[in-house]
């Protein structure tokens, strides 16, 4: 019993996992609570895209000298601005125009680090560095994050029917296109808050698996909601804890973690699970 | 036609393009208060289409829609016209219950965070009752018959508290009962005031429904009281019509 109390008490001593814990505790939560839009709409693809696209941002703040997240929200927010842009204008469809300027905004971000001075800080933006985080960078996230978590409080509602009936959101005079632009905001302070914590790369893990896990275990938005953001932090806090004790990458940690977590949902899950659905299937056989 | 006798829905020289395709030449169609209307076509006939111009969805290539005296879009800013869907486009795995469903008839007279007044509830249990669906409030939407799925979004539009109801196909796929509920619904709601258009493809039964009948072929082929529309002539003009295309494709 008092190894399990050790493992979880000992790292806490030492400041710098405090601050990865709040920083993954934060980034696990913000991500948990728009992964369930972002699924239920079928925005994977552009959760992903947003995220490799804050890559030159983040390097142009860098050697400006100016917060991380003012560079990768301008570029975020650009990039989904320039996939409208591309898609309306031209006969290109939207899987190619997300695959377009995502790609060619991150491979410009390479471009830029390899002319950047200290170009140790690559593998740092690309896969996180969560044990690194300093007190400005968690007041940063813990700022966003509680943007995030405000704005998603008073407005679920709305991204909700957004999500669920864009046709009646115009028909009862609620404006989708002003959703949407709202959602996609908030998709960008999202990854630029996970992006901390797990890096450009994964960033987009945190953004799907949590919404997909949740899905498979209800049927009420509330509850994937609560289910999303429980999974989801727990995971965070257990990959941290696991890098430090084992000495693994702590982003890739945490996503492996998540990942497990879906997997186990997937399988196991009462109604929506793989067995789940066999046994319903079974006992319906059986009763007829 | 008097002061108080204005249509309405009032459409004139209706015409949308998507591209190369005409989808509506030249529209015109009228409806008064208390008035239940039947929009009969086949399928890709443009009713769809006529309804998204109605709700401002597609930009008219000409003409012009207006409703309750002055143009839809402000009629639909207000609340006043609601949209039930055909049910092949809704998403039925998503995660919400029949109460939250027809809750969303409510949003457009809620505050700033949508959160449900007094009114908005007793609303949407009145709504419940009156399509027979109070018993299924908590059931996840997916988890309902089609008859039961067609009754939510009717449940909807009747928490909206609309003037003008477009319904799409609202029989497609329903079971006797439903069908049945449904049609006394429909009549109840004329009854009311309330001015509504269903758009069907299917002819049986909408003749008894229905005070009047469009039928529509990209223009309006006919349209009047029903027994005056849905005569054999009429009737096999326009599907003999269809059924010499159907042979060339």
């Amino acid at each position: 019993m008092s190894a399990v109390v050790d493992w979880i008490v000992a790292p806490l001593q030492f400041e710098f996992m405090v601050r990865a814990l709040l920083a993954a505790v934060v980034a696990g939560l913000v991500g948990a609570v728009l992964s369930c839009w972002l699924t239920l709409i079928g925005w994977s693809l552009l959760g992903d895209a947003v995220s490799h696209a804050v890559l030159p941002g983040v390097v142009l703040s860098y050697i400006v000298g100016i917060p991380f997240g003012v560079g990768a929200f301008v570029f975020g927010a650009g990039a989904v601005g320039a996939i409208g842009v591309v898609r309306r204008t031209s006969r290109v469809k939207e899987d190619a125009a997300i695959g377009v300027v995502f790609t060619g905004l991150f491979a410009l971000g390479i471009v830029l680090v390899s002319r950047t001075p200290s170009d140790t800080d690559l593998f740092h933006i690309l896969f996180g560095n969560l044990l690194g985080v300093s007190t400005a960078d968690l007041v940063q996230i813990g700022a966003l994050g509680a943007v995030v978590l405000l704005v998603v409080g008073l407005k679920h509602r709305d991204l909700t029917l957004f999500a669920f009936d864009r046709v009646h959101s115009h028909a009862v005079g609620i404006s989708p296109r002003r959703t949407e632009v709202l959602l996609l905001g908030l998709l960008a302070l999202s990854v630029v808050t996970a992006l901390q914590a797990v890096g450009v790369v994964l960033v987009v893990a945190m953004l799907i698996i949590p919404g997909a896990t949740a899905y498979l275990l209800t049927d009420r938005m509330e509850r994937m909601l609560l289910y999303a953001s429980g999974t989801s932090v727990l995971t965070s806090v257990l990959g941290t804890y696991l890098s430090f004790h084992v000495d693994l990458a702590t982003g890739g940690t945490i996503v492996v973690c998540q990942a497990l977590a879906f997997v186990a949902v997937y399988l196991l899950a009462p109604r929506h699970g793989l067995l789940g659905r066999r046994l319903t299937r079974r006992r319906a056989r059986q009763a007829a | 036609m008097t002061a108080g006798d204005q249509p309405v829905l009032r459409i004139r020289d209706l015409s949308v393009r998507y591209g190369e395709v005409l989808a509506l030449d030249g529209v015109d169609l009228d409806l008064s208060a208390g008035t239940l209307g039947a929009l009969l076509g086949v399928n890709g006939s443009g009713k769809s289409t006529l309804f998204n111009a109605v709700m401002g969805l597609v930009r008219p290539q000409q003409g012009e829609v207006r409703v309750l005296d002055g143009p839809s879009d402000r009629a639909r800013r207000a609340g006043r016209i609601a949209y039930m869907p055909q049910v092949s486009a809704v998403d039925w795995t998503f995660p919400v219950l029949v109460r939250d469903v027809v809750t969303m008839g409510r949003y457009g007279r809620m505050g700033f965070r949508r959160r449900a007044s007094r009114a908005d509830r007793a609303a949407v249990d009145e709504a419940l009752e009156r399509v027979d669906l109070a018993d299924l409030a908590d059931r996840q939407i997916g988890a309902l018959s089609g008859g039961q799925r067609q009754r939510v979004f009717l449940a909807r539009a009747l928490a909206q508290q609309a003037s003008l109801l477009l319904l799409d196909e609202p029989f497609a796929g329903v079971d006797a009962r439903s069908q049945a509920t449904i049609s006394s619904l429909l009549r109840e709601l004329r009854t009311e005031g309330a001015t509504l258009l269903v758009a069907t493809h299917d002819l049986a039964g909408v003749g008894r429904l229905c005070d009047r009948a469009v039928l529509l072929q990209q223009r309006v082929l006919a349209a009047g009281p029903p027994e005056e529309v849905l005569t054999p002539e009429v009737l096999s003009r326009v599907f003999g019509f269809v059924t010499d295309e159907t042979r060339s494709a």
